[in-house]
């Protein structure tokens, strides 16, 4: 942890997005995780893409549960929302949050631990529910705080720092989430950013919900060479599914040229688009089904495939579902928000 | 796409190639003009002890190389005397220089490309209060506030080596080959035209700027080793000076020569028309006390500014600079001419003086025709045209501060030595040797008008060739700058430097009451920073000396560092040649005189490149580092000199 303050100074020629803001005004405060933590980075790829999208900090909650994952959201967006909650119970205040107010975009960070043991429950009734939000999970395989226990998305026989070889099978969220029919699913790396960055823009972008498993390597137990959870072995072992991807602005013409059949557009719900250049082995990602099989069958093999691996293009959130008042509860009259004992009769009496 | 391991292609050098540079048999200069050959920047070789004194900025623009970073530490410290003995033994006169130095290290330093807020800065309002540390008046602090410094002082041994060695003129440059070479055992005579000894510091730059007293007192400590001075004796014949057997002999006799303008009636208006550097010197001697009720000062260097600002402590009433350029092209420095601005000086650009107006046998104005900006030339300097337009400005008194050069009636043409086509002699940049054997030139003398640091740095570089001369050693070999470069880590993120970042703007230095300055000709205008002042100003420094050294080989790819560095600093990205590495990073590196730091490559066959430009040296980097690839050196360096008793301080600073 550094005793210093990140220093206000900025390079003078950062440029500025159309808020007129540089990358830094997407900052928070210093972060105290370790050195060389895959969370940092994953906060960096998360303070690019905000500032990318032009998007206004107010328009943000951040929300996240307990663990190293959970602090991050301090390390970002500074002047945006947020709820630190109980551990495991992001999905469930994200929820209270997004049900009262439409209008912002939620972006909820979690941990392996916070997700896949504690909050599972959590995690798949927020999944269920198409909750409009971008779900990421900072997995690093152990559980940090605590000195680096396995957690439950550790692969089976990947050893701890000791060598002590861990005996349960892993869950994997990506297969989770895509069976519980979350709308938009991807896997990353912290050190890849060039992959991380456009599916988070994708992530946030997408209406409904959008789930990124980010491995995140645990510089102080779990990035021995054997950890099938470190940055060696991720690099070497890194299957992206579909190789490059870019992200479009709803506004931005797509300028490139692709050759047929190389490439799948994705179209997201505020008219952004989602490019992806197919390679060998890829798969469509709008058919679930090859999405699992491609998980599974690289699993077998100990790689890990990264990308977009499932979307949903045409998926309805919650809202929808529910045929919710189109305004955030914050806007509404309080004739409407609180119609009166009168109105609660009424309603009493259609019931009797 | 499986990551693929890094091909031999991908490398900097072949297999066959670094194995042959392992084993020493291929240079690491010819790996990377093959890397150059195969479009890629090869890795910088920190192992050249300039890549790094170049990120000095302040360090490398000092034509003596004074440690500035250490010393403002050693201020920030309280070790006054100890600052001051850093600086003595660099560039002689802390004192001096403290006030009136050119200050190259000012606009060099990285300070000053580093926005604060977004007020506009002084001299460039697109600047964002982007301003140099102010170095020069931290030296003066460490003047100011030394204590007694006569113990620290370079012993003089009473047993002299035999070989007796003639300065002439008693200025910066001469002063400094003296102070050099007297800790080594010389004899050495020194001659002076004026009765007192200073030179030009002492006679063209006014007391209210710089004191006799601190002249005296540095000046004082260099004859006190135990120099044979002459004053008031002027030299008037090399070739006589030739015969009697000193084993060198030094010519540092400045550039006392004021330029003339041949106008329409300069003759007639003689009695009220001056030489500036003429002026000034009557003026320091007490020959002149007065001076017009009107004064017209004609130039627009430093010169000029000491002549103005003279004048109006003489009692004239309306004294007008005047000069022919544009004012952004004005060679006076920034705060000379802001000083002269602040005590009611008009100055008026464009001006070319056509004609004196002479009324009655008297001077009673100057006639000026004003130019106009018509685009800009080759070197990038305004193009100016004549408007036609004529002003005419009455005045009493002209001083004429055009520029100077040297001059040397005394040396006879035929003894050997070779001249230029300008009448100025031959003189080797390296040696700073004459073409007759043993006869050195340095300071304005040898190549014409600088400042004083820079008569300083040849004083350093002429002491050397005397001493290699008089023992019959090479002088074209020069001695080896001195170098180390060592870890300042103290314990987990904490550094033996400050390494946060005060975000205070520049401190301005308190001036004497403008009317009692107008009255006193030997009242000091700036009275410098205190003690307290100090505290605030040395905090602004970045300390460029302790360095971000990267090793390769530890690097995990995190990207942490890049991540927090504030300005952008660091890439990982594919190697490239130099031109488009420069244009693909974060923020492209578009200032080329900044170099880029380029790594090995790394695992993933990416490298790491930082561009040097905007660095804050705040350490992030290596806190942020899980490896200690990133790691705070500090980097010494210290320019050789003839004697090693001068370097003392230095010694101990290098560790």
């Amino acid at each position: 942890m550094s005793y210093i303050a990140k220093p206000s100074a900025h390079h003078p020629a950062l440029p500025r997005n159309a808020l007129g803001l540089t990358r830094r005004d997407y900052e928070g405060s210093m972060s105290t995780l370790c050195a060389g933590c895959g969370h940092d980075s994953i906060t960096a790829a998360i303070i690019e893409a905000c500032y990318e999208m032009d998007l206004p900090a107010h328009r943000i909650a951040k929300i996240s549960g307990i663990g190293c994952s959970s602090k991050a959201p301090t390390y970002f967006l500074s002047r945006s929302h947020g709820f630190n909650s109980v551990h495991g119970r992001m999905p469930s205040v994200t929820t209270g949050a997004n049900m009262a107010n439409r209008d912002l975009y939620y972006i909820g960070v979690s941990g392996d631990g916070d997700t896949a043991s504690i909050g599972l429950g959590q995690f798949c009734h927020a999944v269920r529910r198409r909750l409009n939000m971008t779900y990421i999970v900072m997995n690093n395989g152990c559980y940090g705080l605590t000195k680096g226990q396995f957690s439950a998305t550790n692969d089976k026989n990947s050893p701890s720092k000791k060598g002590e070889a861990n005996p349960f099978d892993a869950i994997d969220l990506c297969q989770l989430a895509i069976q519980l029919g979350a709308g938009f699913v991807a896997r990353s790396f912290s050190g890849d950013k060039r992959q991380l960055l456009p599916l988070i823009q994708a992530a946030i972008s997408y209406k409904g919900f959008a789930f990124i498993d980010v491995v995140s390597p645990c510089v102080t137990f779990n990035n021995h060479p054997a950890s099938t959870k470190s940055y060696e072995y991720v690099r070497m072992h890194n299957m992206a599914s579909e190789n490059k991807l870019d992200y479009v602005e709803p506004q931005e013409e797509i300028t490139a040229e692709y050759a047929e059949g190389t490439s799948t557009a994705v179209e997201l719900h505020d008219g952004s688009q989602l490019m992806l250049y197919k390679v060998d082995g890829g798969h469509d990602p709008r058919d679930s089904d090859a999405a699992i099989h491609t998980i599974r069958t690289n699993a077998a093999k100990g790689t890990v495939v990264t990308g977009l691996l499932y979307v949903n293009e045409d998926q309805q959130d919650l809202h929808d579902v529910l045929g919710t008042d189109e305004r955030p509860l914050n806007a509404l009259p309080m004739s409407e928000l609180c119609p009166g004992s009168k109105a609660l009769e009424g309603i009493n009496a259609r019931l009797r | 796409m499986r990551f693929q391991p890094v091909t031999s292609l991908d490398k900097e050098g072949t297999p066959a190639e670094e194995r042959a540079r392992d084993k020493g048999e291929m240079q690491a200069s010819e790996m990377a003009a093959r890397a150059r050959k195969r479009g890629r920047t090869p890795p910088t070789d920190i192992t050249d002890p300039q890549y790094f004194h170049k990120v000095v900025d302040c360090q490398w623009a000092c034509p003596t190389h004074t440690p500035v970073p250490e010393y403002i530490r050693l201020i920030a410290q309280g070790r006054y005397s100890a600052a001051y003995m850093l600086n003595w033994e660099s560039n002689v006169f802390p004192g001096i220089l403290g006030r009136v130095c050119d200050r190259p290290c000012e606009p060099a330093c990285r300070r000053g490309r580093i926005q604060v807020g977004d007020e506009g800065n002084a001299k460039d309002p697109s600047k964002k209060n982007a301003e140099p540390v102010a170095i020069c008046r931290l030296k003066r602090v460490a003047a100011d506030y030394k204590g007694d410094i006569d113990n620290l002082l370079p012993e003089i041994p009473a047993t002299k080596n035999g070989k007796r060695i003639a300065l002439i003129g008693a200025g910066p440059a001469s002063l400094a080959v003296a102070r050099d070479l007297m800790p080594l055992g010389y004899d050495v005579t020194l001659f002076e035209r004026d009765p007192i000894p200073g030179g030009l510091m002492r006679t063209n730059i006014p007391s209210f700027r710089l004191p006799a007293s601190v002249l005296d007192e540095e000046v004082g400590r260099i004859l006190d080793f135990g120099v044979k001075a002459n004053f008031g004796a002027e030299i008037t014949s090399m070739k006589k000076l030739l015969g009697e057997g000193y084993d060198a002999i030094f010519v540092g006799t400045g550039a006392p020569k004021g330029k003339d303008l041949e106008l329409t009636g300069r003759q007639e208006a003689a009695a009220n028309i001056h030489i500036g550097i003429d002026w000034l010197t009557s003026v320091a001697f007490g020959h002149v006390e007065k001076i017009g009720r009107r004064v017209v000062v004609i130039g627009g260097g430093n010169t000029a500014m000491d002549c103005c600002r003279t004048a109006l402590r003489l009692g004239a009433e309306a004294v007008t600079v005047t000069v022919r350029s544009p004012r952004k092209v004005m060679k006076a420095s920034d705060w000379e001419i802001k000083d002269a601005l602040h005590e009611g000086i008009p100055i008026l650009d464009n001006h070319a003086p056509k004609a004196f107006v002479v009324k009655d046998g008297k001077l009673v104005g100057l006639t000026f025709e004003k130019m106009v900006e018509t685009g800009v030339d080759a070197k990038g300097r305004p193009k100016l045209e004549a408007s036609g337009e004529l002003v005419t400005i009455d005045c009493d008194d002209v001083l004429m501060a055009i520029g100077q050069e040297n001059a040397f009636p005394w040396i006879e043409r035929d003894i050997g030595m070779t001249f230029n086509e300008w009448g100025q002699p031959a003189v080797d940049r390296k040696t700073f040797m004459s073409s007759v054997p043993g006869v050195f030139f340095g300071g304005d003398a040898a190549w014409g008008p600088e400042n004083i640091i820079w008569a300083v740095a040849h004083g350093h570089q002429a002491a050397i060739s005397i001493d290699a001369y008089c023992h019959g050693k090479s002088l074209v070999e020069r001695p080896k700058p001195g170098h180390t470069l060592v870890s300042q880590k103290m314990g987990i993120h904490e550094w033996s430097y400050s390494n946060n970042y005060d975000p205070q703007k520049r401190q301005a230095v308190p001036h004497a009451a403008l009317e009692a300055s107008l009255k006193n000709l030997k009242l000091e205008v700036e009275l410098g920073f205190d003690d307290k002042i100090a505290a605030r100003e040395v905090e602004r420094c970045l300390n460029c000396d302790v360095q971000t050294v990267f090793t390769d080989n530890l690097c995990i790819e995190c990207d942490a560092c890049m991540d927090i560095c504030p300005v952008d600093c660091i890439n990982f990205t594919e190697n490239d040649d130099e031109a488009d590495l420069r244009k693909e990073l974060r923020v492209p590196a578009l200032n080329k005189s900044q170099d880029i730091y380029v790594s090995g490559v790394l695992k993933t066959g990416r490298i790491m490149a930082k561009d040097e430009d905007v660095c804050l040296h705040c350490g992030l980097c290596a806190e942020r580092c899980p490896t200690g690839a990133w790691d705070m050196q500090k980097f010494a360096y210290a320019e050789a000199q003839a004697a090693s008793a001068c370097l003392s301080h230095h010694n101990a600073y290098l560790g």
